[in-house]
């Protein structure tokens, strides 16, 4: 039923002769690649780009554009993602020439305005998560996740004991064992309890010297706060070990309460869930790093610090874990993420916590009827459902498709994996009541319909600009790129 | 698909079939069900030795890999030709074409930890309750 | 505060209608013990008029490229980037898009992955490319983990001629994971020192890993490390390209032997942004795909047959095989991706080409110029935008001089080698003049 152009590959476009850039006239003398380069540097053939003009290149993209669908579009309730608006004015000034063009290299001295928003930004995230210090080296959550372990690992590597085990729930993001891996230690999964929280018996008797620490998300995965936590940290730290928060889900917390008062000593932050700067359809993120005053030392290099006044990078760091980025971070992510705290204020930040869960909570109210929950359990910013109730061998992914039709981003499907097709659903405090009435209209009438019509609902959608595609065929014969047809003759 | 009474089968879902010195290792139709759409099979190369109960491989669908584990010891002589470019054939046919290795037994007598086709569906039976 | 949409009535609604009493009893899950008793230590809101004049203060308090010409380099290069790029950035239903999960809603955003991956691929001579890393630096890294894991061995060979950060950020990748990094020497002609690296080679070593255009901007021989390295247990030749533009006037790594390419692909048509977001790609051949760290875009059809893609060989990633999965990353850099796929498809193959005959040519009229002053390449070899000078003087002394008489740049060597006191870093872009050039020619000839 989709009436969208069908818009074709870039290279099937090509049209020689046609240019897309104007480049400034060469006003030195033209070198010639051949004799400066040597035969082994040439390149024989032209790049497979395509020669198109400025318009065929905005009208190809301007069209892909109309295939996706954005938070500028509706709800996109993907839990543990916080898809929230992402406000207009970040856009611009992040766009500003004297951020945009500033050179990492350049001196101290030239760069001031950044750095003093870089130790503006560090200080509000530090009084955010309750921290003492901060990096905003890491690129994104996951980066930051390596960083804070690496912080951890250093720390007792400098106390003379690294020990072996990282402790992650079963309810964690992949993320969190993949880098735990990375970082040189062995997962063990610790199994959640009956209330969806971390078992506290089982974990004291886990308390033995190879315990490096714990990666704990907090709210987790289900949406549940974590109710011993200052427990928690408690054990370990009498255990001689670390406490790692993932900080996927602060977006639940703000003013609230902070993960340095728990008794927490590192976390990352997820700029591009809870401070709004966009996901941009997979990135750029950013993933900065607070930790408490012990762990600084092992901070990335270079370390903002000031002097007399002056910003300054101190490369003389000689316990820090290294680098993880080649120069300071996604500076420009950092730009928004100041410009939005900055909007909001410790009192806007605070509501949006409290609007975010809010609106979860009466997500959940209205859906209570209509889904099963996943764990029975006070909820914060997200709420998880099951498949047990779905009719007539509907499954979770028809739910989800169906939702398309319906003019939504489907929730985030099939995670966290303890719960039985999981359906996860974050609605962040920027959605109007109308629509959060909407989507919840929706999910009756898919129900409806799965009882009613099964077929309809198992073969969506049926509206979006494509129907559901094959992942089984991809994966079995990969196709990565384009392939250009022989060329004839 | 009833499982073959000829064949023996192991707890992670592999079977074996024995004909002297030699076996034939493959997936249940339990387990290709349980993955869905195969799309990849890892197996490892001829001559390389195996461990009963150990890992020598992996099946993977489009959202979930699943560990393969050698039934007996001993060492790899051939693998599934047919598997690269059609792993379906462990959907289609998990008993038949869709073997993944013949082996070289190192002890062919020692099938004392597997299960017959019997206990084999019992246990399913009720790691699926 | 205008992007919560719920008035004070709606709000009362919402807790009504959810069964709560008021806003407070939301959080009766959160023990009070751990409750944030004061407000937070966040100053007071700013309306956006005033926002944006913050901003805008902090923006001039730097000096850009905007205001004087960029002979800084060193992994980060001032090229033009068509404003049809960044408009196109703008549209929300890019960058306000998530990771595309659900490839029927993302169809515009896969489709542009696959587009990025075969002209990557294709840049670089290679078969399959990923959807991007996050930069240079941790590209590398990731090259010499996928390395390890094909290859098994534990040693990884480094060029100390390969970019000192991408290097450090290599090192705090493979710290912990019991591999180790050795650095093997240049030569008198700034190139990897292949003696040197026959040398330390074993059945040990999983990856040889070399910068293309080096640190030092010399256009590395490819072909002759590739020969040095033995058939037995033959380790990965790993790319690590810092200035993109490069690779359309030199031949592709992957036709001289690289089993991996990697790098840094900020310079199409992305902001210098004070060091990011930038650009990581890798790309490598086929029978390598399954090692790829991060997301790849696949071709499929959908159920009526039509053309359409979704991500794929997802098996190798941490959300499904977790601790043993080939990386740890998740969101990575989408709509810097987006911007150099734009970018390339507006300057074209033709455009590509004479691009980097333009900074080929700057380059070497600023240094025929500087020779003109008795300042001499610190290295012989053949470079591409960017090359080393030896100065008479210590490197701040020049970058003072040049910011002097309103240029920005170079960089001083010597930071990072001590060995190569006095050399000093110079670039030169499309974005620089002839003017500009004799300038930096004369304030560095002047100095002493």
């Amino acid at each position: 039923m989709s009436r969208a152009i069908e818009e074709k590959l870039i290279f099937e476009k090509d049209h020689p002769g046609r240019t897309g850039a104007s480049l400034p006239a060469c006003d030195v003398p033209a070198a010639d690649p051949a004799s400066l380069l040597g035969p082994l540097a040439r390149r024989e053939a032209p790049a497979l780009l395509p020669e198109l003009s400025e318009v065929d290149v905005v009208r190809h993209f301007t069209r892909l554009s109309t295939y996706n669908y954005a938070v500028d579009m509706g709800l996109y309730p993907l839990g543990s993602c916080t898809m929230k608006y992402n406000p207009k004015i970040n856009e611009e000034v992040a766009r500003l020439e004297g951020f945009a063009r500033l050179h990492p290299m350049q001196p101290e001295s030239m760069a001031q305005g950044a750095l003093e928003l870089m130790a503006t930004l560090q200080r509000h995230l530090c009084a955010v998560s309750g921290m003492d210090a901060c990096t905003l080296q890491p690129s994104a959550g996951a980066q930051g996740e390596f960083t804070g372990i690496q912080l951890i690992r250093a720390c007792l590597e400098d106390r003379g004991d690294a020990r072996r085990v990282m402790l992650i729930p079963d309810s964690a993001h992949g993320t969190n064992p993949a880098s735990a891996h990375f970082a040189g230690y062995e997962v063990e999964q610790i199994q959640s309890g009956a209330d969806g929280c971390v078992d506290l018996a089982a974990l004291s008797a886990r308390m033995r010297p190879d315990v490096a620490g714990i990666m704990l998300t907090v709210p987790n995965t289900l949406g549940i706060f974590e109710k011993n936590i200052a427990e928690i940290c408690r054990l370990l730290h009498a255990n001689g070990s670390l406490v790692y928060v993932d900080g996927a889900n602060l977006n639940a917390l703000m003013g609230i309460t902070r993960p340095g008062d728990w008794g927490a000593d590192v976390m990352h932050i997820n700029l591009h869930k809870t401070f709004s700067t966009p996901h941009g359809g997979g990135g750029p993120g950013a993933g900065p790093v607070v930790c408490k005053a012990h762990l600084e030392p092992f901070l990335p290099k270079p370390v903002l610090v000031q002097r007399e006044g002056r910003y300054a990078w101190d490369h003389e760091r000689p316990k820090s874990i290294g680098k993880v980025q080649a120069f300071f971070g996604n500076f420009l992510v950092l730009v928004r993420a100041l410009a939005y705290i900055e909007t909001l204020g410790g009192e806007g930040l605070k509501r949006a916590s409290e609007l975010a869960v809010l609106n979860a909570n009466y997500l959940r109210a209205q859906l209570l009827p209509l889904l099963k929950l996943g764990f029975d359990g006070p909820t914060l910013h997200e709420v998880v459902f099951c498949d047990k109730e779905l009719p007539n061998g509907v499954t979770t992914l028809d739910l989800a498709k169906r939702l398309i039709d319906y003019g939504f981003h489907p929730p985030t499907v099939y995670f966290p994996l303890i719960v039985h097709g999981a359906l996860m659903i974050e609605p962040t405090e920027t959605e109007p009541v109308e629509e959060l009435d909407r989507f919840v209209e929706a999910v009756r009438a898919i129900l409806e319909e799965a009882r009613d019509r099964p077929d309809l609902v198992k073969s969506a959608p049926h509206a979006a600009y494509r129907r559901r595609l094959d992942e089984v065929a991809a994966a079995r014969n990969p196709r990565l790129t384009y392939r250009p047809e022989s060329p004839k003759g | 698909m009833s499982n073959p009474s000829d064949l023996k089968y192991t707890q992670t879902h592999e079977w074996i079939r024995v004909e002297g010195t030699k076996g034939t290792v493959g997936i249940t139709d339990f387990a290709q069900h349980e993955l869905g759409d195969i799309v990849f099979v890892e197996a490892p190369a001829p001559g390389t030795s195996l461990s009963a109960g150990s890992p020598m491989g992996s099946v993977e669908s489009v959202k979930a890999v699943s560990e393969v584990n050698a039934p007996l010891s001993g060492a790899v002589a051939e693998v599934n030709p047919e598997l690269a470019d059609h792993p379906e054939l462990m959907n289609q046919d998990p008993y038949g074409k869709g073997w993944i290795l013949k082996m070289t037994l190192s002890d062919p007598g020692a099938l004392g930890g597997l299960m017959d086709a019997a206990a084999y569906e019992k246990y399913v039976a009720e790691v699926t309750h | 505060m205008r992007y919560f949409p719920s008035s004070d009535e709606d709000v009362r609604a919402l807790l009504a209608a959810s069964g709560v009493k008021g806003v407070e009893d939301l959080f009766v899950s959160i023990p009070s013990e751990v409750r944030l008793k004061e407000p937070l230590a966040v100053p007071a809101a700013v309306p956006e008029p005033e926002l944006r004049e913050r901003f805008v203060g902090r923006s001039i308090r730097n000096s850009s490229a905007t205001c004087r010409p960029c002979f800084l380099g060193a992994g980060a290069y001032d090229h033009y980037a068509p404003a049809a790029v960044d408009q196109l950035l703008l549209r929300s239903e890019f960058y306000t898009a998530y990771t595309p999960y659900q490839p029927e809603l993302a169809q515009g955003t896969l489709q542009a992955i696959f587009e990025f991956q075969t002209m990557m691929a294709d840049l670089t001579g290679m078969d399959v490319s990923n959807a991007s890393l996050y930069d240079g630096g941790s590209a590398t890294a990731e090259a010499a983990l996928m390395a390890h894991r094909i290859h098994k061995g534990r040693r990884v060979l480094v060029a100390r001629s390969l970019h000192p950060a991408y290097r450090e950020v290599l090192r705090t990748y493979l710290r912990h994971i019991g591999l180790t990094v050795e650095e093997i020497p240049f030569g008198p002609d700034g190139r990897l020192d292949l003696g040197a690296l026959k040398s330390r080679l074993d059945a040990e070593v999983c990856t040889v890993l070399v910068g293309q255009p080096n640190f030092f901007g010399v256009v590395e021989d490819v072909r002759a490390v590739a020969s040095a390295l033995p058939q037995e247990r033959r380790p990965l030749l790993g790319v690590a390209v810092s200035e993109a533009l490069s690779l359309a006037l030199l031949e592709p790594p992957g036709r001289q032997g690289a089993d991996i390419v990697c790098g840094e692909a900020r310079s199409f048509g992305l902001p210098l942004g004070y060091g990011g977001p930038y650009l990581g790609f890798m790309t490598t051949r086929t029978q390598h795909m399954r090692q790829l760290p991060g997301r790849i875009c696949g071709q499929t059809v959908d159920a009526d047959g039509r053309r359409g893609f979704v991500l794929t060989l997802t098996t190798r990633e941490q959300h499904i095989r977790r601790e043993k999965a080939t990386s740890n990353i998740c969101t990575n850099e989408g709509l810097c991706m987006l911007a150099a796929t734009i970018y390339l498809s507006l300057v074209g193959r033709k455009g590509l080409r004479e691009l980097a005959v333009q900074n080929l040519s700057k380059a070497e009229y600023l240094k025929a110029r500087l020779a003109e002053k008795g300042l001499r390449p610190l290295f012989a070899s053949p470079t591409f935008n960017e090359f080393a000078v030896k100065l008479p003087v210590e490197g701040p002394k020049a970058s003072e001089a040049a910011y002097a008489a309103d240029l920005l740049g170079g960089y001083d060597l010597s930071r990072d080698y001590p060995e190569l006191a006095g050399g000093h870093l110079l670039c030169a872009t499309e974005r620089v003049s002839k003017a500009a050039c004799d300038r930096m020619a004369d304030v560095l000839g002047g100095l002493s």
